[in-house]
């Protein structure tokens, strides 16, 4: 049942990669990489499932850790255009189209 | 195999593969949907629905070892963040002026409400774009 699980994971990611490629704005490739990210952690806990080692799931959590801060620190440089602090005349502007 | 160890084979089954659908359901659904906020919707039913079942079913699987604890906090995590993640980009792309398909103009509150000087970045902003 995990290469079921397998298969449909790398399908869906093929899927997810194609609207990355072409998503017309920066917030439709965001949104991708985002729901990339997911898939990945679930696919690499599956895998470890049909490996017999179990270690995996640690790795997805950090996966998932660090799919979560590359999200927000993505958002956040392309709004303000620093990862930093952040000067005070810049916090009530709009961000870029 | 006695009687317990076949129902829950059968409903880790159920879920795994149901867990697989919802995921290939929501990325068909990244893919295909005409614009912005509709592909994000489509992108949040594999953060709940596709990761709860797959979890779920990962769970029934493993039995009651530490790999369950594992998956569990796995699945709690993706659960709160998934739908952050989501607010924080419907959030910036309002923001930024992306428009929904056949909307022609930004709605005026935000428009009218944008230039505010130097307001603070939590919850006004939120309370203007929930308005709209």
């Amino acid at each position: 049942m995990f290469v079921v699980a397998a298969i449909a994971l790398i399908v869906a990611m093929m899927l997810v990669l194609a609207r990355l490629y072409a998503g017309p704005t920066l917030y439709d490739r965001v949104i991708s990489v985002n729901v990339f990210g997911t898939h990945t952690v679930l696919l690499i806990g599956v895998v470890g499932f049909l490996s017999d080692r179990p270690d995996f799931l640690d790795i997805a959590l950090l996966y998932a850790l660090i799919n979560f801060v590359g999200t927000i620190a993505v958002l956040k440089f392309f709004r303000y255009r620093a990862i930093g602090d952040i000067p005070q005349s810049q916090i009530g502007k709009g961000g870029t189209k | 195999m006695t009687g317990a160890e076949l129902i829950i084979e059968v409903l880790s089954w159920i879920a795994i593969v149901g867990g697989g659908l919802f995921v290939i359901i929501g990325s068909v659904g990244v893919v295909r949907f005409p614009d912005f906020w509709s592909r994000l919707h489509a992108a949040s039913i594999v953060d709940s629905a596709g990761v709860i079942l797959l979890v779920v079913g990962m769970c029934l699987q493993a039995g009651p070892t530490l790999i369950t604890v594992k998956l569990l906090i796995i699945g709690v995590f993706l659960f709160i963040t998934g739908p952050t993640a989501t607010h924080a980009v419907a959030n910036a792309a309002l923001v930024s002026g992306v428009l929904p398909l056949g909307e022609m103009k930004r709605p005026k509150t935000i428009a009218k409400k944008q230039p505010a000087k130097a307001a603070p970045v939590t919850s006004p902003r939120k309370k203007k774009a929930r308005k709209s």
